[in-house]
């Protein structure tokens, strides 16, 4: 009733192919940035921010990135957070190194180096597919670690190795309190996301997921294999740079190579199998599950079974949930929070006249 | 379908209860509390169930026993942070505010990468860090860290006691010239922290050091091992974390190297270190800073009012007085100690995270107050400062008869002055770094 | 020079240890084509109820019996409640459940026994002893005999005994095999459990060397490359590429790790198996697979 369709006409292509068609879907989420935007900085706490909030964002952000390879281009990798931490180092480094560098810069310095870390992992994929290319990406992801342990440069010769985050200073401006943490990594968050959505829109887009579905095919109707993968790699290992530069500056303020480690990866791949593959809106809602639940849970543990389950238990009882949810999306509903979400918007478009 | 909606409906309404939860609860003013990052579970669950095990049973003590500090109850409270960084950082923010009107006194996370992430933190929230033997080593230096405390022993302290140890057991330093030391180190910051001091060490004595490094998580050191039995040194030292350790006692014995040849470091030096390696262990040296054992006058203490009145924290009553545990005890000793000298001071009340920094660093332990401690023996002397925030820097040698843990040695001191310099020039990079400016030591009372 | 085959064969002793959790592998993708990155949690799981069961008091072999029906039990469970209801679907799919199946096994093996450090004693001393000045590890070359002889009974299996060639007609072409009336779901129980086997075999010598521990589940990431190097459907092949990896990886760790830094184990072999992969695109022992569209 509320959410209906009739009566809204595209009488443009550039109006038929706009992100959001429909003007009841253009305006919940024109709420919905005003509310992250303006109502939450004025409600949240730090809790909200530094331990909820901002891991939200930018672990959204990171699986952005692997969704682009993996759920789009179909290209599988377990290297996500060496491409991360790739974006850190180089962030960390560029501004380090570089007088005068401005912060955003040096993010997107960082995302820049990530990109091409991610070419040339990427260039296995030319000849080698399918559970093979696993092999190009963990090497990424081991090889990566062990550089930055070995190498004391990539730290600033600290004693300890561990990097620390300048000061967040944009355009003069102090962004180092938790709400202002917050907010830059939302700014840039959510501009990542619209430029994904219409790099998934655009032809790379299409391009992307024939290759996906059938790369032979694909070849066969003319689009450039090497050209295609290439540059999924290129793009989404940008995207993971930034998401991890905003780990360690915005999110920790410090950070480690083991930060990065396998269990980054498979964190990341979680996400994208929850929330949905070949899904914008996927990444975000699987970002929240997976950062919810274990609060949650650790939450209802405290209270209400009042310490009659230990703590461990409860980790161990995690472990147990979160791999039967994979399962259990993989067997019920393969396209994940994102499909749900869909359906939930079909059954309301012709709510409450079904028939 | 329908069955996956009423299941979020479902989580919908637990989020709600949830936070519902965390609201009311019984109100606990008058007391002083300690968020514990505590990890039970994972990788290093070992360690972490052993320390806040000692921890909580220590405060238990304090309040059955004496009703609390001068009458203060403490409280406290666990959240799981599994020794990842995130969420220590999620227990962090969780724990920070106090629990129901009790304010937080300090945190102990006991894990390197979660004092990392909380240190910027915890300066702003004025709650101090405290990482007993392990940490950043330039937090040593209060004036740029006024709230991280390395207590006791932090890593360049640790390896000069070994060299220094080394030295005594040959005979002199001076006979250190010539010797040959390995030094097996984890592939992490953590392990190749002390290789520049060991460097350093091996110029100044003229010893020939050789570094090799272990891949993360050290399950396979075979290379390393053949490399050592190629080299032949007189004393391999053993920076490991974890189950590398004991695969590197079962690969030394495959190798044929002699096991009381091996020195262990702080984190390679308990039980769970050494048992698992059965047979390959024995005669295995590694340093404390706190003998195991239940042989103490609080650990009795501890025994009768806590454990035997079946409000022990541990699950496997055979864990009582291991190394994890005794430290927990130790450490519990030295945050009651601070409250209580910063009770001295402020008043006798539940006391903020500032004031329970005063209170550190003006601890005092000499030998006559560990006495009163009852624990003479197990907690070495330790006087804080403004400048010093480690205090200690001496640790005992300790061998494995093959089931347990036997002190060899008495207090090794490291060389605190030799090392003082290198810390304070990295801790002024770190305030130049960050813009930090450095408190005026001599100003503070 | 002495020293150079005393790497090499330490190397080519630790590679006949990765080869075992590798055959797993290869036994579970050839049946049923699935990539089961739960095999390393099938060790854990398999070596942790072994020594748990051991330190209750019970005798060596009848824990070996007790864990083995665990693992059919496990192996029963994963067929009728995650294989049975992904059938057809993408490989992609099938390995991302195992990811899921590698989370839940290990909650359930620490749930069930804790998480501690476990030591586990075959009996086999680890006393060193010297070959022509080479020192050789007993306990590695028992772990090599087990190894040889697992690998001769399942070559046996596989060739010699009617289930052994179903399973090779399943891998062929399973449609093929559903059309001449062979039982699927069956041939999955008894190919998980073969895995499962394996598994504990692997759990048991892993557990030796490192004690049992959650860290036994990472010996997963030393097969993969293994794997590849080998084949994905190759058993021999596996033993192939382990021998190459683990002699490979020491040698590099030993003479190339003193100049460019130490503790390059860890990605050695799959730059390694990488370059295999640029020359042979499907392993050495891989079957080349035609694409039509």
């Amino acid at each position: 009733m509320l959410y209906r369709e009739s009566g809204q006409f595209s009488t443009s292509y550039p109006a038929d192919r706009r992100i959001f068609r429909l003007y009841q879907e253009r305006w919940a989420f024109y709420l919905l940035l005003a509310a992250a935007f303006l109502l939450i900085p004025w409600l949240g706490n730090d809790y909200w921010f530094s331990a909820i909030l901002i891991p939200f964002l930018v672990l959204s952000l990171a699986a952005l990135g692997l969704n682009l390879l993996t759920g789009y281009a179909g290209q599988l990798s377990l290297g996500s957070a060496a491409f991360m931490a790739v974006g850190a180092f180089a962030a960390y480094n560029s501004h380090l190194r570089i007088e005068g560098l401005p912060f955003l810069l040096s993010l997107l310095l960082g995302g820049v180096v990530a990109g091409l870390t991610g070419v040339v992992f990427g260039l296995p994929s030319l000849r080698i597919k399918g559970f093979y290319i696993l092999v190009s990406t963990l090497a990424a992801q081991f090889f990566v670690l062990w550089v930055f342990t070995t190498f004391a440069w990539f730290s600033n010769d600290s004693s300890s190795g561990v990097i620390t985050a300048p000061p967040l200073v944009i355009l003069g401006h102090d962004f180092s309190s938790p709400q202002g943490r917050y907010l830059f990594t939302l700014t840039v968050v959510v501009a990542l996301g619209f430029l994904a959505k219409s790099i998934v829109g655009s032809e790379l887009g299409r391009n992307w997921m024939a290759v996906r579905d059938m790369d032979k095919a694909a070849e066969v109707i003319g689009i450039a294999l090497p050209k295609a993968k290439l540059l999924a790699f290129a793009i989404s290992s940008f995207y993971l740079g930034i998401a991890g530069s905003l780990w360690a500056f915005c999110y920790l303020g410090t950070v480690e190579p083991h930060g990065f480690d396998l269990s980054r990866s498979f964190q990341i791949l979680f996400i994208i199998i929850i929330g949905g593959m070949g899904s914008i809106l996927g990444n975000f809602l699987g970002a929240a599950f997976i950062v919810l639940l274990p609060i949650l849970l650790s939450h209802i543990a405290s209270g209400l079974l009042a310490d009659t389950i230990d703590a461990g238990q409860l980790e161990n009882c995690q472990k147990i949930i979160f791999g039967g949810l994979i399962i259990f999306f993989l067997i019920k509903e393969p396209d994940g929070l994102a499909k749900i979400y869909q359906t939930c918007k079909q059954r309301l478009q012709v709510w409450p006249l079904r028939f | 379908m329908k069955s996956t909606l009423t299941k979020f409906s479902k989580l919908a309404i637990a989020i709600s209860i949830g936070a519902a939860l965390t609201v009311n609860a019984a109100h606990a003013e008058g007391e002083q509390y300690f968020p514990l990052q505590s990890y039970r579970i994972g990788p290093y669950a070992a360690g972490g169930s052993g320390f806040f095990g000692g921890f909580i049973d220590y405060l238990q003590y304090v309040n059955l026993k004496d009703g609390g500090v001068n009458g203060v109850k403490l409280t406290w409270s666990e959240c799981e942070t599994e020794y990842v960084v995130e969420k220590g950082v999620e227990c962090y923010e969780r724990l920070k505010q106090g629990l129901n009107g009790a304010p937080a006194a300090a945190t102990n996370p006991l894990s390197v990468g979660i004092a990392y992430a909380t240190l910027d933190r915890s300066t702003a929230d004025k709650l101090p860090l405290i990482t007993i033997n392990h940490g950043r080593t330039d937090s040593t230096d209060g004036s740029v860290f006024p709230y991280v405390f390395p207590l006791q022993l932090n890593p360049y302290s640790e390896v000069s006691a070994i060299i220094n140890y080394i030295g005594t057991q040959s005979g002199g330093l001076e006979k250190l010239k010539g010797k040959k030391i390995v030094t097996l180190y984890h592939g992490s910051p953590y392990g190749k922290e002390t290789n520049p001091i060991l460097e350093l060490l091996a110029k100044k004595y003229g010893f020939k050091l050789t570094l090799l490094e272990v891949p993360h998580p050290g399950n396979e050191q075979q290379s390393q091992w053949l490399n050592i039995r190629r080299l032949k040194p007189d004393w391999v030292i053993l920076r490991g974390w974890g189950v590398m350790n004991p695969v590197a006692l079962k690969t030394a014995q495959k190798t044929g190297f002699p096991a009381d040849h091996i020195i262990g470091n702080i984190w390679s030096n308990s039980e769970d270190d050494a048992a698992p390696a059965g047979n390959a262990a024995k005669g295995f040296i590694a340093i404390t800073t706190h003998p195991s054992g239940t042989d103490f006058q609080v650990l009795q203490d501890i025994k009768k009012y806590v454990v035997d009145a079946q409000k022990g924290n541990l699950e496997d009553p055979k864990r009582f007085g291991t190394v994890y545990y005794n430290l927990g005890v130790v450490n519990g000793i030295l945050n009651v100690e601070a409250v209580r000298v910063a009770q001295n001071k402020y008043g006798k009340r539940p006391l903020t995270g500032e004031e329970v920094r005063w209170g550190f660093e003006n601890i005092k332990l000499d030998d006559k107050r560990l006495a009163e401690l009852g624990a003479l023996g197990l907690v070495q002397p330790l006087t804080l400062s403004c400048a010093d925030h480690e205090g200690g820097g001496a640790v005992r040698f300790q061998q494995w008869d093959g089931s347990q843990w036997h002190v060899i040695s008495d207090w090794v001191q490291a060389d605190r002055e030799l090392l003082r310099p290198i810390i304070e020039k990295s801790s002024h990079q770190y305030a130049k770094e960050k813009g930090i400016t450095p408190r005026d030591c001599a100003k503070e009372s | 020079m002495s020293f150079f085959f005393e790497v090499l064969l330490g190397g080519l002793l630790a590679g006949v240890m990765y080869s075992l959790v590798a055959i797993g592998f290869v036994l579970i993708y050839k049946a049923s084509g699935v990539f089961n990155f739960a095999q390393g949690s099938m060790v854990l799981f398999a070596a942790l109820t072994f020594v748990s069961l051991l330190e209750r008091g019970i005798s060596f072999w009848l824990a070996f019996v007790l864990t083995l029906l665990a693992m059919v039990a496990l192996a029963w469970t994963i067929e009728r409640w995650v294989l049975r209801k992904l059938v057809n679907r993408p490989p992609i799919t099938l390995f991302m459940a195992t990811l899921g199946l590698s989370y839940i096994i290990e909650g359930l093996a620490q749930s069930l026994w804790g998480a501690q450090v476990h030591g586990l004693d075959l009996g086999i001393n680890d006393e060193p002893f010297e070959f022509q000045g080479m020192l050789l590890s007993q306990f590695d070359i028992f772990a090599a005999c087990v190894a040889g002889v697992l690998v001769l009974v399942l070559s046996v299996f596989f060739n010699k005994t009617r289930t052994g060639i179903a399973l090779r007609a399943v891998a062929d072409d399973q449609l093929a095999a559903l059309a001449v009336g062979i039982k699927l779901e069956k041939l999955w129980l008894i190919v998980w459990t073969v895995a499962g086997f394996v598994g504990l075999v692997a759990g048991l010598l892993w557990g030796a060397r490192l004690g049992v521990q959650f860290s036994l589940s990472l010996v997963v990431l030393k097969a993969l490359p293994v794997l590849i190097i080998g084949g994905f459907t190759s058993i021999s092949g596996s033993i192939v590429g382990g021998l190459i990896i683990g002699a490979s990886e020491k040698l590099a760790e030993v003479f190339l790790g003193a100049y460019i830094g130490g503790g390059i184990e860890n990605w050695f072999p799959y730059m390694l198996a990488m370059l295999f992969l640029l020359v042979r695109p499907t392993g050495i022992f891989g079957e080349r697979q035609i694409e039509r569209v």
